[in-house]
C-alpha cells in the first residue's frame, strides 16, 4: 500500500498518469455538464413560488458545496504536506485555491443575482452570506501567501497553516443557517429529514454537483501538472521530457 | 510512522482543536449580534431595541394586508405563531410579498407598538416542487 502511493506520488509517474486521466476526465465533465443544464434548464418542472428565477439553483447550489468541498480537499493535501512533506499533497494543496476561489465566487455571484429578485436586495450581512465571503477571502489569503513567499517548499508549509486554521469556517458555513436567524434558506437536501425538493429538481441537481467535481479534478490536474514541471525544473525527468518534446 | 511525523500530527490536530474552541467561544459571546432578525415574541416581549433600527422576521398574517389606494403605503400584521405586530411600510415590495409568505423587514418600532419599516425582503423557504405538487398539498390540508 505505502509503496503504491510512493509511486504514484513520485513527480515523474503521476505527471505521466495524469495526462492519460485528463482527457476523459474532460469529456465526463462536458457530458454531465450537458446532461444537467438539460435536466435542469429544460426537463425540471417550474417552482410553485419561485418560478423559473428558482433555476439558478443549478449553478449557485453546486458551486456552493464545491466551494467548501475544494477547501476541505485544499486542507487535507496542505495537512498530509505537512506531516508527510509529499511534493505531490503540497501542489494539490496550492492548485486548489484558485479553483476553490472561483466556485466561491461563482456562488456569491449568482447568490447575488437570484437576491435581488427573490430577496429583494442583492446582498445582506447575514450569517451565511457573511461566512461565505470570508471564505473567498482565505481563498485568495492562500492564493497570495504562496505567492509572496520565493522557496515553494516553505511557501507550501505557511499556506497549508492557514489552510487548516481556516478550516474552522467550514462548519461555521454550513451550519450557519441552523445557528442563526438568516434570510437565507434552511437546508433543503443536507438535512436528516428528506430532501424538501421534487425528484425532477434534484436529479438535475446532483448530476450538476457530479459535474463540478470532475470539473475540479480537470482543473487540479492541469494546474499540478504545470506545478510540478515548475518546481522541478531542475531535475534529471523534466529536462528528459523537454528534451523529448523538442524531438 | 517516525516521531517526527508523530509529533507534527499532534500539532496539527493541537492547533485545529485550539482554533476551533476558540471560533466557538467568539462565536457563542456574539451570538445575538449574529442573528440577522428579530422574531416577532422577541420584539413584544421587548428584547429588541427601543430607540435603533433594527430587523423584525414574521410570517404576513392571512387577510390582514391591507393597501392604501393612492400610494404605495402598505399596512399587515407579522406573527411567529405566538405573537403578532402590526406593521406599516411605504416603498416598493418584493415579488414574493403575499399573505403567509415569511418575510424580514428594517425599521423601528413606534411608541403606539407599530412597526414602521424602512425596507422589506422576503424569506423564500427551502421547499421546491412544482405548483400542481403545492396544489394538491394544500387540499391535502
Amino acid at each position: 500500500m505505502m509503496k503504491f502511493i510512493h509511486k504514484t506520488a513520485s513527480p515523474p509517474y503521476f505527471y505521466q498518469l495524469s495526462g492519460r486521466w485528463i482527457p476523459w476526465l474532460a469529456g465526463i465533465t462536458v457530458l454531465l455538464l450537458l446532461a444537467g443544464l438539460y435536466g435542469g434548464l429544460i426537463v425540471a418542472p417550474t417552482d410553485y413560488q419561485q418560478g423559473e428565477s428558482y433555476r439558478i439553483i443549478f449553478i449557485h447550489v453546486p458551486a456552493a458545496w464545491m466551494s467548501l468541498f475544494v477547501y476541505i480537499a485544499m486542507a487535507v493535501a496542505g495537512a498530509i504536506g505537512l506531516i508527510w512533506r509529499i511534493k505531490l499533497a503540497e501542489s494539490v494543496a496550492v492548485c486548489s485555491a484558485p479553483i476553490g476561489a472561483g466556485f466561491t465566487l461563482l456562488a456569491l455571484i449568482t447568490g447575488s443575482m437570484w437576491g435581488k429578485p427573490m430577496w429583494g436586495a442583492w446582498w445582506v450581512w447575514d450569517a451565511r452570506l457573511t461566512s461565505e465571503l470570508l471564505l473567498l477571502f482565505l481563498y485568495f489569503g492562500v492564493m497570495s501567501l504562496y505567492a509572496a513567499i520565493a522557496d515553494k517548499r516553505v511557501a507550501s508549509r505557511a499556506v497549508a497553516l492557514l489552510a487548516l486554521v481556516g478550516v474552522v469556517n467550514i462548519p461555521v458555513i454550513h451550519y450557519s443557517v441552523e445557528w442563526w436567524n438568516t434570510l437565507h434558506q434552511g437546508p433543503t437536501i443536507a438535512k436528516f429529514d428528506k430532501p424538501s425538493i421534487d425528484l425532477r429538481m434534484l436529479i438535475p441537481l446532483l448530476i450538476m454537483a457530479t459535474a463540478f467535481k470532475f470539473y475540479y479534478v480537470w482543473a487540479l490536474l492541469l494546474r499540478v501538472r504545470v506545478e510540478l514541471l515548475e518546481r522541478e525544473r531542475n531535475t534529471q525527468w523534466v529536462k528528459l521530457l523537454l528534451k523529448q518534446l523538442k524531438g | 510512522m517516525t516521531p517526527a511525523r508523530k509529533k507534527r500530527i499532534f500539532l496539527i490536530v493541537l492547533m485545529v482543536a485550539g482554533v476551533s474552541i476558540a471560533t466557538g467561544f467568539a462565536l457563542k459571546a456574539f451570538n445575538e449580534n449574529l442573528m440577522f432578525f428579530f422574531s416577532v415574541t422577541d420584539t413584544v416581549k421587548g428584547k429588541a431595541p427601543a430607540t435603533k433600527d433594527f430587523r423584525l422576521g414574521g410570517m404576513v398574517v392571512n387577510g390582514s394586508v391591507k393597501r392604501d389606494a393612492g400610494s404605495l403605503a402598505v399596512s399587515f400584521q407579522l406573527t411567529d405563531n405566538a405573537e403578532v405586530i402590526s406593521v406599516y411600510y411605504d416603498g416598493i415590495l418584493p415579488d414574493l410579498f403575499r399573505e403567509g409568505q415569511g418575510i424580514i423587514s428594517k425599521g423601528k418600532l413606534r411608541s403606539d407598538g407599530v412597526f414602521v419599516a424602512d425596507e422589506v425582503l422576503a424569506k423564500h423557504d427551502e421547499n421546491y416542487m412544482p405548483p400542481e405538487v403545492a396544489d394538491s398539498m394544500k387540499v391535502k390540508k
